[in-house]
């Protein structure tokens, strides 16, 4: 037999005992499944709001609280010019990105050096980057997360190793709440899942001296969105 | 060696270590109020503990569907699935993927269940740099100690201490600021990254519907450990499989706020599998290990197999009066805190290690504060039982023999209380030294006085006037 073999059947042995579900020790054993359907586990979470404006406000909320840069902006001039900002603050001299609508016009319009992850590239290079200029899936404004997936951020690794993640989204990629973000992932990519995805709620950070709260423990020190 | 007499001894240094106490509890108190903010944010918490208890219950009391299923969707993607029954057996697949690699170096981000098999020690013999990217792991593995909590295994440590630690192993200028500690901590590790050609990682879950490794952590060392090196390997415990990626809507931030007081964690990322077609990065090759280590035999104790529901996110250590005045270290085991009580004497043997589940005031904060509902205070009971029903203590057997034998005889337990009381009399000649028969109480304890004169004696005296 093999390990998978022996490993199973001790499985199988071990359940023969039934169990009692958990918060009535002193009830009978219920055979039969105890999923409940997925959706319901929305209501006892934290409440996102109704409207769409509810919904922003929350995020804003949440991204400030969580340090990250939040920018709602009109259209793409607005867009741009907060990108400039950045490049003229920061002082960068090279960005990471990806192909896309919005991460080409942004690479267009800062008019720096740009290492494209979406082909082979040198991990050198995408580490002496400034900053990582990546699109997103989805807001979610629950958490405050922004969803990424290696198909639409460039990658694994764009999205963490430069110091600055910057995130491109257009208004309608707002979603509610962690569920509706499981459920567009299912909807968009069904049987064909990209290898890597991630919720990223905030800028890096670790608490592990004293407690105390640092932002860039190893990924990004500074996490920008901008919404358009 | 003798695990329960090494508790003891420990457990007596550090309970008197003020400046420990002051800082564990200065760090759980901090923890305390914060999660209690994000608990509130939660519309029903109890209805979302009740909820992940029975999703955790149906995925291990199905659990080989549930592995089958999570075992042929990664598959069909590419990732080599191992099974291992032991922690040996694990080490030797590791290792193999490693010497198959021709690697050198290991960056590793947190996974307990790599403790739990003595990873570390087990390639550092082998002649291979293995490196911790978790900060606080990172900081332990310098000081060659195990992790003080499984969630924040530096707890145990000041500023000082790390910068001290630094500058002895790394070289670095005295510094009393955590910023520039984990700066400096960043700029090692990161060169760690490029160099390695291996990353390890744990899991907190598996998902069985879509073939996906979830792995949750606030500094993006996992992410690299799984975006950089070119082979990846994921060691998890059999049992961190949940049924349906919307599953996670619910754990994660239940994961967050019993773990760490957020509402979520920094970064939480699935795998699915190595490099796909139309990728340009990520590793090429997905190694997922599969393992058992005595967690099928917990999962035949059908009265204790919830305990396998554990998510690990150490609230039961946080809130334990116990933990909080002993330390993590002081356990001895992988896994502290009333889950380790729990679980270690599954894992390493029920009469090694029964003396954890004296180790408790019962006072269950554990088993309210548990986000998966364990019932967590009722399990040490239970292994209290088990060990006695095992290997019976005949002086406890025989004391409560005598106890019976005087309190069921009204003359006997008269003769005996003043017998006491004349005792009382002469029993400060030998109070708290090793001549007292009563020293295993009276070494760190007054022993109150008996009554000069019984109830009964009082009522007689006093209906006599």
């Amino acid at each position: 037999m093999s390990e998978k073999e022996q490993i199973l059947a001790r499985v199988r042995e071990a359940l023969k005992s039934p169990a009692s579900h958990p918060g009535d020790a002193h009830a009978h054993p219920q055979p039969a499944s105890a999923l409940a359907p997925s959706n319901t586990s929305r209501q006892w979470l934290p409440a996102v709001g109704e409207t769409f404006e509810d919904q922003m406000q929350l995020f804003r909320k949440n991204a400030a609280d969580l340090k990250a840069d939040f920018h709602l902006v009109e259209g793409w001039e607005q867009a741009s010019r907060v990108l400039m900002k950045l490049r003229d603050q920061e002082r960068w001299q090279r960005v990471g990105a990806h192909k896309g609508d919005l991460t080409g016009a942004a690479c267009a319009a800062l008019g720096l050096p740009v290492c494209h992850t979406d082909r082979p590239y040198d991990l050198a290079a995408l580490e002496s980057c400034d900053a990582g200029i990546t699109e997103c899936d989805a807001l979610i404004a629950q958490t405050g997360s922004v969803l990424v997936t290696s198909r639409s951020a460039g990658g694994r690794a764009l999205s963490v190793l430069p110091p600055h993640h910057v995130v491109l989204a257009r208004r309608e990629q707002l979603l509610s709440d962690l569920l509706a973000g499981f459920e567009l992932l299912k909807r968009k990519y069904s049987d064909n899942y990209p290898s890597f995805i991630s919720f990223i709620t905030g800028p890096s950070r670790t608490g592990d001296i004293e407690r105390v709260l640092v932002l860039g423990a190893h990924g990004p020190k500074k996490l920008t969105i901008v919404c358009l | 060696m003798n695990a329960a007499a090494d508790f003891k001894t420990r457990a007596q240094t550090l309970t008197r270590d003020l400046r420990h106490r002051l800082l564990i509890q200065t760090a759980l108190r901090k923890y305390e109020v914060v999660r209690d903010r994000t608990k509130a944010q939660f519309r029903d918490w109890e209805a979302a503990r009740q909820a992940a208890a029975r999703t955790k219950w149906e995925a291990v009391n199905h659990l080989d569907k549930y592995l089958n299923e999570l075992v042929g969707k990664l598959e069909a993607r590419g990732t080599k699935v191992h099974w291992a029954s032991t922690g040996g057996q694990a080490r030797e697949i590791i290792l193999g993927i490693i010497r198959e690699k021709k690697a050198r170096s290991i960056i590793k981000s947190k996974a307990m269940t790599s403790e739990e098999i003595h990873l570390n020690e087990a390639l550092e013999e082998a002649g291979f740099e293995v490196v911790e990217s978790d900060l606080g792991e990172f900081i332990v593995q310098l000081r060659k100690e195990a992790p003080y909590h499984i969630v924040f295994p530096a707890m145990h440590l000041t500023r000082g201490d790390i910068s001290e630690l630094f500058t002895r192993e790394l070289g670095s200028a005295p510094t009393q600021n955590p910023e520039d500690l984990t700066m400096i901590a960043r700029r090692v590790l990161r060169q760690k990254y490029i160099n390695a050609d291996v990353g390890l990682t744990g899991a907190n879950f598996a998902i069985a519907e879509t073939g996906m490794i979830s792995i949750t952590e606030n500094e993006g060392n996992a992410r690299l450990t799984a975006a950089l090196p070119k082979v990846m390997i994921t060691l998890l415990g059999i049992e961190k499989v949940l049924p349906r990626l919307e599953d996670l809507a619910l754990f994660l931030p239940m994961l967050a706020t019993a773990g760490t007081g957020q509402l979520l964690t920094c970064y939480n990322s699935l795998y699915g599998g190595p490099r796909l077609t139309g990728e340009a990065d990520g590793p090429e090759k997905f190694h997922v290990i599969l393992l058992d280590n005595h967690r099928t035999e917990l999962l035949a104790d059908a009265e204790q197999r919830d305990a396998l529901h554990c998510i690990r996110c150490g609230a039961c250590l946080n809130v334990c009066p116990i933990f909080r005045n002993v330390g993590g270290h002081t356990y001895g085991t992988t896994y502290s805190g009333p889950i380790g009580s729990v679980i270690t004497p599954h894992l390493r043997g029920l009469q090694d290690w029964k003396h954890l589940s004296y180790a408790s005031s019962l006072c269950g904060a554990c088993t309210e504060t548990c986000p998966v509902k364990i019932n967590l205070h009722h399990h040490l009971l239970q292994n209290r039982r088990n060990a006695s029903k095992q290997k019976p203590a005949l002086i406890e057997k025989l004391a409560f023999k005598g106890y019976a034998a005087v309190v069921n005889r009204p003359g006997v337990y008269q003769l005996v209380k003043k017998a006491g009381r004349v005792l009382q009399k002469i029993h400060p000649l030998v109070r708290g030294t090793r001549a007292d028969p009563a020293y295993g109480w009276t070494k760190t304890r007054d022993l109150p006085p008996i009554a000069r004169q019984t109830f009964k004696e009082y009522w007689r005296g006093r209906n006599a006037k």
